[in-house]
């Protein structure tokens, strides 16, 4: 169920160090197959990787569950969180994530620009990736040896090396603290509310309509993936988009995802914090126009 | 003379479904460029103004007011070249 980026940069790094990657099942309805999931530890699994919700059909994980069966095997817990830390409150310690990384333009910041949260320890042993200014504490030039001694900077610093993008940090600092002033308790809260209104409308007054994923809306976030029996989902959009309604069509990153739902492609409507349930009322009245094509 | 670059801002493959290519017409081109491809191709089914399922050289596409329009199963960036010079130009 994993956005592309968390399948991508792990295929590389394998061909790199040579190591293998297990993937997890997911049941038709794009939940997580969570037997299966636990299945593939071993003593010799160092790392398990997981979104927090999934990016196609907004199905939030177990993330915990998982997280406590890698740690029994002496493994580290990944969590995407891309999809969650903009959506819900989101605690690093409940989820006993060791690592978790999240995007700024996600979340009303800027592009370019994430989060990569590490507990301490594990950034202290670990080895910086970049080399550059800032994440260095000393480079000593030794005339014995001809060679410059280096002591790395503390982290997060040994990973960030060169001038680091500014602007981009302070505008995502003010996207953070604009999201905790509403409250992220209530963020979720406005989508849950919309999501159902939405699943509500959608069944109520769209025949071609279908919806695909989890109905159960007590594991699911703002995300809709959806199509129009006939019709492909860039027709949908771009339909959608003349009357100023965006929403996101095609693999949305997550190609394995959609083998699974047998799907070539699917439209996917997502909700946020500025969205109506009068937007939704319009939403729906164009989808029926469009099943009249 | 007028090139399809005079009329075309960008044009994207989709992804998913049978390999397509959503072009997008440049705005202030977009009005004169439905025109001309309305007259050109043939039309099979219209909605409200805003979508057309038009054929033209036994290809199927779809065109939306927007000044937009999906092209599927066309082989190549030359052969979709093609078919919008034969409808714009």
């Amino acid at each position: 169920m994993e956005h592309h980026s968390n399948i991508v940069p792990w295929e590389i790094i394998s061909k790199i160090k040579g190591f293998a990657i297990k993937y997890a099942k997911v049941n038709e309805d794009g939940t997580l197959d969570y037997e299966d999931y636990e299945r593939k530890f071993s003593s010799k699994t160092k790392l398990a990787s997981l979104s927090h919700v999934s990016n196609v059909s907004g199905v939030i994980n177990d993330v915990k569950r998982i997280a406590q069966v890698a740690h029994e095997y002496g493994a580290l817990m990944f969590v995407d969180g891309a999809q969650s830390v903009p959506h819900m409150p989101v605690n690093v310690r409940d989820l006993e994530a060791d690592f978790l990384a999240f995007s700024g333009h996600k979340m009303l910041g800027p592009t370019g620009i994430g989060v990569l949260y590490g507990k301490k320890h594990l950034l202290e042993i670990m080895e910086p990736f970049q080399g550059g200014g800032e994440m260095i504490k000393d480079v000593v030039f030794n005339q014995k040896t001809g060679h410059c001694g280096i002591d790395w900077n503390d982290p997060p610093w040994k990973f960030e090396a060169g001038t680091p993008n500014i602007c981009g940090s302070v505008a995502l600092m003010e996207a953070i603290k604009y999201l905790e002033n509403i409250g992220m308790f209530e963020v979720l809260k406005h989508e849950k509310m919309l999501t159902e209104y939405a699943t509500k409308t959608m069944q109520n007054c769209c025949t071609k309509l279908v919806l695909y994923g989890s109905s159960d809306h007590s594991i699911k976030c703002g995300i809709m993936p959806f199509g129009i029996v006939g019709l492909s989902s860039h027709d949908v959009a771009l339909f959608l988009d003349n009357f100023g309604i965006t929403i996101r069509s095609g693999f949305h990153c997550a190609q394995p995802l959609h083998q699974v739902f047998k799907l070539q492609s699917s439209a996917r409507a997502s909700f946020y914090i500025y969205n109506t349930r009068e937007e939704i009322d319009r939403f729906v009245e164009v989808l029926k126009e469009i099943e009249q094509f | 003379m007028s090139t399809v670059e005079d009329y075309v801002a960008r044009i994207e493959e989709t992804c998913g479904e049978e390999k397509g290519a959503v072009v997008t017409f440049k705005y202030g081109k977009k009005d004169e460029a439905i025109a001309k491809i309305l007259k050109k191709a043939k039309l099979k089914n219209s909605l409200s103004g805003i979508i057309f399922e038009l054929a033209f050289q036994g290809i199927s596409f779809r065109m939306f007011s927007s000044g937009k329009a999906i092209f599927k199963g066309v082989k190549s960036k030359e052969a979709l070249h093609d078919i919008l010079a034969a409808l714009l130009l």
